[in-house]
């Protein structure tokens, strides 16, 4: 049997596939954002209205991708380095929210502080306005960008193990000297990672942020939703426009994720050798 | 609380961090609704889950979720085995754009395939002309599931076939079994546990998927109407407790699909 004619068939296969399912999207995409050229693409994307998408979701991701680092670097120090009861159930609840549907994940805070919501009449009361407006919209990328670097880390700090941090504290090292000296510079590639990968999602998110937002144009429209609107109303040009600069942030991120990789794959070489030489 | 490591500092910052923000963030968002969705009277609920439109949504979106896992199955096995066993230039490009659904947010993916598969896109075209219609059909539901699910079929192949080994297909080759055979004897059995997880991930995500799924379904209710949507069209009438119900049904139903996978985390790489 000929192994070099069978790759060749796989090759081919593969490539047709990788083709038609995913390149051939990516690039309509680009080809619909120049279909009117240069001028109108720079044009649509200086409209007031995508301005304050482009500017609100910046706003958005600004707040939940720090938020979420804090939570991430958190519980995965207290998840991986402790066990006691309950710790599974921790892990579970913050994994939950890669299995919940966006539309759900943006329901809860609208069943929780919307009009009629359980807070609702309170919150009207004191005139605090978190759906249709930017809380809402922070809360519920916040949710489902969650899980994104508790799961970077997680892994990371099991396999690292805890010697050198417990070397700095043997050396006399303060708390939050043996995390910014120790840990910190020894997880930060697998920090980058999730923060990477959570800012993407935090732009991207569509669903969630559909149902908390309200739609308000120029106000609570973020770019995924501003897409949609130009999208609904026939004006394609311009929603590719949007489309492009978000497919550029997803290539990006994939790009900048294999770098960070690469990264911390070198470091963890280093890291080795570094036992060695010891030893 | 007992603690293993107890030298190891910050355990109760850290853990009082991630307690509170759980708290806030999942576990009273997730009650409220489930709250909600226990309000709701017998008759009306009866009234929301037998309605024909309702029953339509759950078949079409588990349906055609099921469906574009199952296809993806054949589809992933054959990217993963290319990328992890074959080298080529460029393979490097090629496994990175795997990623490619997980990191194009969703709104983007769902406006290029509306276009892609319209009656006048570089694809719609096409069929078009053999008198297949993909874009704004429950067909389309299925393109859109396809292709947000397919990384998840290759992500969780990969990491098992580059732990297979090799010679035991070369042995299988050597003694003459026909390459079907090695196929389905040799390659295939350990395969399957995570062919089955990919499927299955591929599967809980296409039933919640919104995004990349409303711009080229056409959304005709009891035709082309998934579960999400019909869940955005019950909170725009203000129908929350209906709205509540069908989200706790849908929360319930992808929990346990994921707990009976045995793990609630993709795997490592996705």
């Amino acid at each position: 049997m000929s192994s070099r004619g069978s790759h060749l068939i796989l090759i081919a296969a593969t490539l047709l596939v990788v083709g038609f399912m995913l390149v051939l999207p990516l690039l309509v995409v680009f080809s619909e954002a120049l279909a009117q050229g240069w001028d109108f693409l720079a044009e649509a994307l200086r409209e007031p209205d995508a301005q304050a998408a482009i500017r609100l979701t910046a706003l958005v991701a600004a707040i939940a991708v720090p938020v979420n680092a804090v939570i991430g670097v958190a519980a995965a120090w207290c998840l991986t380095h402790f066990s006691f009861r309950g710790r599974k159930l921790l892990i579970g609840l913050i994994e939950l929210p890669f299995a919940v549907s966006p539309v759900i994940s943006g329901m809860v805070y609208v069943l929780l502080f919307g009009l009629q919501g359980w807070f609702g009449p309170f919150l009207m009361a004191h005139g605090v306005k978190i759906i249709f407006a930017l809380p809402g919209i922070v809360i519920a990328t916040v949710f489902v960008t969650l899980p994104f670097v508790a799961r970077q880390l997680m892994p990371l700090m099991q396999a690292l193990g805890t010697e050198e941090e417990q070397a700095a504290l043997t050396l006399g090292a303060s708390g939050w000297q043996m995390f910014t000296r120790i840990t910190l510079p020894r997880i930060r590639w697998a920090l980058l990672t999730g923060v990477l990968l959570c800012n993407a999602r935090a732009m991207g998110e569509f669903g969630a942020v559909s149902v908390v937002s309200g739609h308000i144009r120029g106000a609570t429209n973020t770019m995924p939703l501003h897409i949609e609107i130009l999208y609904n109303e026939y004006n394609l040009p311009a929603a590719f426009a949007m489309a492009a600069l978000l497919a550029l942030l997803a290539i990006a991120t994939i790009g900048l994720r294999l770098i960070l990789e690469w990264q911390g794959r070198r470091a963890e070489v280093r890291g080795q050798q570094a036992i060695w030489v010891n030893a | 609380m007992r603690r293993q490591h107890s030298v190891l500092p910050g355990f109760r910052l850290t853990l009082a961090v991630t307690m509170v923000a759980l708290a806030l963030i999942v576990v009273i968002p997730l009650a409220g609704l489930v709250a909600k969705a226990a309000t709701v009277p017998w008759d009306h609920a009866l009234e929301v889950l037998g309605s024909w439109r309702t029953l339509s949504a759950f078949r079409i979106s588990f349906g055609l979720s099921a469906l574009a896992a199952l296809v993806n199955l054949p589809i992933g096995l054959l990217l993963a085995w290319t990328l992890t066993r074959v080298s080529f230039p460029g393979k490097h490009l090629v496994d990175a754009m795997i990623d490619l659904p997980f990191a194009l947010p969703t709104a983007v993916a769902g406006i290029a395939l509306a276009t892609l598969y319209a009656d006048n896109g570089w694809i719609g075209g096409l069929l078009a002309r053999a008198g297949v219609q993909v874009a704004f059909t429950p067909s389309g539901i299925f393109v859109a599931l396809s292709f947000v699910g397919l990384p998840f079929v290759v992500r969780s192949l990969q990491p098992v076939l580059r732990a297979l080994p090799r010679d035991v297909e070369e042995a299988a080759l050597t003694l003459g079994a026909p390459s079907w055979q090695i196929l389905r004897r040799v390659i295939l059995p350990p395969l399957l546990p995570a062919a089955f997880t990919g499927a299955t991930l591929a599967f809980a995500r296409g039933v919640g998927e919104y995004g990349s799924v409303i711009f080229i379904a056409g959304n005709r209710p009891a035709v082309s109407e998934i579960v999400p949507l019909l869940i955005v069209a019950k909170l725009e009438q203000f129908d929350y407790p209906g709205a509540a119900l069908l989200g706790t049904i849908m929360l319930a139903l992808s929990l346990a699909i994921l707990l009976a996978l045995g793990r609630l985390q993709r795997p490592a790489h996705v």
